[in-house]
């Protein structure tokens, strides 16, 4: 399992950035299962809503969860239905 | 208790930070709650997000943004100059983007409807697009 942890602002100017980030470290850690720790995002607008959306079309066959969501960002999840396709990770996440 | 500011910007995404920080900044001797902030900074950020990408998508332009509150009801204005929405309609429904390289989410408007009390957008096609964002404090939403 891959834990990535999403750390500062995760807006239109830095998910470019972002998203080769993690495209780097999901393809050269060959995980089958992946974990988006987002506990240290400070903040996140529906850019990172299509940060997450690319990644699950892009690794379609790796299992991909979330966790660590404050309650903004965890509305913005629940709202574009990204739990549904990444769900809420259930085991335990080393901090 | 009432105030009013004008900033102007260009149209870089760098630009977004700035934008929320300021409207956090101006609406802070309100005493806000820290999910009200959020709630504001994020539908800001939406609207000067949409203002970079598809209101200015060949050139930098220029978007200014007017804050005002009075009493507990703040109101935000956010304009461009730039190519405006064709379609304002059919631009506010969950998921509608007119990016075709699947980096957006097309849910802008629907986070800004959500997170404040009214989201207003009047745009016209080669003038520019006005959006309104009014929330009151204090309010459940």
């Amino acid at each position: 399992m891959l834990l990535l942890k999403l750390t500062g602002e995760l807006d239109h100017h830095t998910a470019e950035k972002m998203r080769k980030k993690l495209d780097k470290e999901i393809i050269s850690s060959g995980a089958q299962t992946v974990v988006f720790d987002l506990s240290e995002l400070s903040f996140m607008d529906s850019s990172g809503i299509g940060v997450l959306l690319g990644r699950y079309k892009l690794f379609a066959t790796k299992s991909l969860y979330l966790t660590g969501a404050n309650d903004t960002i965890n509305r913005l999840l629940t709202m574009s239905g990204v739990y549904s396709l990444m769900p809420k990770y259930k085991g335990d996440v080393e901090k | 208790m009432k105030n009013s500011a004008n900033i102007k910007f260009l149209s870089l995404s760098e630009n977004e930070s700035f934008a929320r920080m300021c409207v956090a900044s101006f609406i802070a001797p309100l005493n806000p709650t820290i999910e009200e902030i959020a709630d504001i900074k994020t539908a800001v950020s939406e609207a000067v997000t949409n203002a970079i990408v598809h209101g200015y998508p060949e050139k930098i332009g220029q978007i200014e943004m007017r804050l005002k509150y009075e009493n507990k009801t703040i109101n935000i204005e956010i304009m461009d100059d730039g190519v405006g929405i064709k379609d304002v309609e059919k631009a506010r429904r969950p998921f509608y983007t007119t990016c075709s390289d699947g980096t957006r989410s097309g849910m802008g408007f629907t986070v800004m409807e959500s997170f404040m009390d009214q989201t207003k957008v009047v745009s016209a096609v080669e003038e520019g697009t006005r959006v309104v964002l009014i929330k009151k404090l204090g309010g459940k939403k």
